[in-house]
């Protein structure tokens, strides 16, 4: 081949539109800039910025993996807050076996608690999630108004066998010591649990980056959000990569049931339809499939529920789908839609 | 006579309520070009798709080496020696190249020797190694396409109007390059809308029209025959050129 007839050339993008793409990143320091203005006292906007930090952190656990499976399955999955809410019950059934771990002084023993309390919630909801995906998901495929009904239903079973597994009531679900009480830095007070979630939220966010980018699973998965029947075509059996996500999406909703458990410190069977509202707007502001937009809409979410939570509570609650609003005028797919091939 | 590699005998496809292809039987011989002509809604895409098992044959019978592959699942067909360039392309503009290609080696990793053959036949997938596949120009991407079917050996590469919305600087090239890859071993079906492209690269034609093989023979035959032609096509090569 000739290579004067094909000379390579990449068109080289517009500056506005390449700077448009990094836009979404400046949101967050943004939003906490904004928030300091509005407090006005730098103690409480730390407070209310860890806060923010770690609910954001805690949504994204639950979300990214609803966004892999939206992404990649093309599965509108209104029963993934069953998982959220499974997980924390099991999560508190395996912390009041180990309740004189997460009692005992020794902070090494209330880590391996919540380390076994989140490993053995995490293989359960992984398990149900591969039921789940094989009974309810897996004749539904490709139809969106059977996949919200048949998914719904799934969740209200999931719920009814809460209450007839752990009854139905409220159930307290306390800490680990180590977990208890507050960092008093200056005039700030941190709780220690939330600089956990914020850890956990952010380790998880880099593992699953690394995963994404510099694993062929990862490549596989990136390909498959975008173009399923290509994969398909190349050779690699996406039907096994689709319950692999779903299992470790349904393990990951399950993780951020522990997490939320102990943020709240109740559980209840309908705490993951209550927690979906939120996610489920993460999942859409960041855009179908993408981890990293999730992400940044976590965190946008979790900062703007508590900045307004503080400066005016009455408007907390419409507050977050206001930022849905807004985005979606600025970017109708979203802040990093991966599906818009699709 | 040698085996054919492929032959499609009494095809039909339907997609929901729609009778695509309505019995199409064609054989494509090892080696060469085989092309498959004919107007917009003939079939020839669901031809090529069928093949791959993306719709399903809902009668009939496709014999791939003597395998009947008529219900093997796309992976499966893919892995017995089939590689496919779809209409669209079909890269995956949120990889880089060198992560398209990677995904396309399905045995493992790239052999350095045959990436080096297929960056001599492209060169912008030398040079755009590292780029997203996302910001090359719509010539480049197709080049990227065909390189994915060819990074591993295939007994049989289906490609999907590789010419359609390029410039014709880049379709002179491409058609060079295809050119090369069928003096390997590599057998190529063709679907091109392009007559003077087809004609130069292929050995037999078939010509697709309502979802049924309407002429099927040599190329060198039909490019001879302007009446053929113009009785198949509603035009003859002359007036493509």
């Amino acid at each position: 081949m000739s290579e004067t007839l094909i000379r390579p050339r990449i068109e080289a993008r517009p500056l506005g539109e390449r700077l448009a793409e990094k836009l979404p990143l400046l949101l967050v320091p943004l939003l906490m800039l904004g928030g300091l203005i509005v407090t006005g006292s730098p103690s409480t906007w730390a407070t209310l910025t860890v806060a923010g930090l770690a609910m954001g952190l805690m949504i994204f656990i639950m979300a990214s993996g609803l966004t892999l499976v939206f992404g990649l399955m093309d599965i509108i999955n209104f029963g993934h807050g069953a998982f959220v809410a499974v997980g924390a019950f099991i999560g508190f059934t395996v912390l009041t076996w180990l309740s004189g771990w997460t009692g005992h002084p020794s902070v090494l023993m209330n880590l391996a608690a919540m380390l076994i309390a989140v490993t053995v919630t995490m293989l359960a909801t992984g398990l149900i999630g591969y039921g789940f995906e094989k009974v309810i998901i897996k004749p539904v495929y490709g139809q969106h108004l059977k996949q919200i009904l048949v998914t719904m239903g799934g969740m209200i079973i999931a719920q009814q066998l809460i209450h007839v597994v752990w009854g139905p009531d409220a159930l307290h679900l306390s800490r680990p010591l180590a977990l208890q009480g507050s960092w008093v830095i200056g005039d700030a007070a941190i709780e220690k649990y939330r600089i956990v979630a914020v850890g956990v939220g952010l380790a998880l966010f880099v593992a699953m980056r690394h995963v994404l980018k510099h694993t062929k699973v990862g490549l596989l998965v990136r390909a498959g959000v975008e173009n399923g029947e290509m994969v398909e075509a190349l050779g690699y059996r996406i039907r096994r990569l689709f319950l692999v996500v779903f299992m470790v999406g349904s393990a990951l909703a399950g993780l951020g049931g522990v997490m939320w458990g102990l943020y709240q410190e109740t559980i209840t069977a309908h705490m993951g339809s209550e927690i979906m509202v939120l996610v489920f707007i993460v999942v859409i502001i960041g855009g179908l499939g993408s981890v990293e937009g999730c992400f940044i809409g976590a965190l946008l979410v979790g900062l703007l529920a508590n900045y307004t939570a503080f400066a005016a509570p009455k408007v907390a609650l419409v507050s977050t789908i206001g930022l849905m609003v807004v985005v979606l005028m600025w970017r109708p797919q979203g802040l990093y839609p991966v599906v818009k091939a699709k | 006579m040698a085996e054919p590699l492929l032959t499609l005998d009494g095809v039909h496809t339907h997609i929901g309520p729609y009778h695509i292809l309505q019995g199409v039987s064609l054989t494509v011989p090892q080696g060469g070009v085989s092309v498959l002509l004919g107007r917009n809604g003939a079939g020839k895409t669901t031809t090529l798709r069928t093949i791959m098992g993306l719709w399903r044959a809902s009668r009939g019978e496709v014999r791939f080496d003597g395998r009947d592959i008529t219900q093997l699942d796309t992976p499966s067909i893919a892995r017995a020696g089939i590689a496919y360039v779809p209409e669209n392309m079909g890269i995956f503009t949120d990889l880089t190249v060198a992560e398209n290609m990677a995904l396309a080696a399905t045995s493992g990793p790239i052999d350095a020797k045959r990436l080096s053959w297929v960056q001599d036949l492209f060169p912008p997938i030398r040079n755009f190694w590292n780029s997203s596949a996302g910001t090359l120009s719509g010539g480049q991407k197709q080049m990227l396409a065909v390189s994915r079917a060819i990074i591993e050996p295939r007994r049989l590469i289906l490609i999907d109007e590789p010419t359609k919305g390029l410039a014709p600087a880049i379709i002179v090239a491409m058609t060079d390059a295809l050119r090369q890859l069928k003096e390997t071993e590599t057998t190529i079906l063709l679907v091109e809308q392009n007559f003077a492209m087809a004609s130069s690269l292929g050995d037999t034609v078939a010509v697709m029209d309502d979802g049924r093989i309407v002429h099927a023979g040599g190329m060198a035959t039909l490019v001879a025959d302007a009446g053929l032609q113009e009785r198949l096509m509603g035009l003859s090569l002359e007036a493509h050129q």
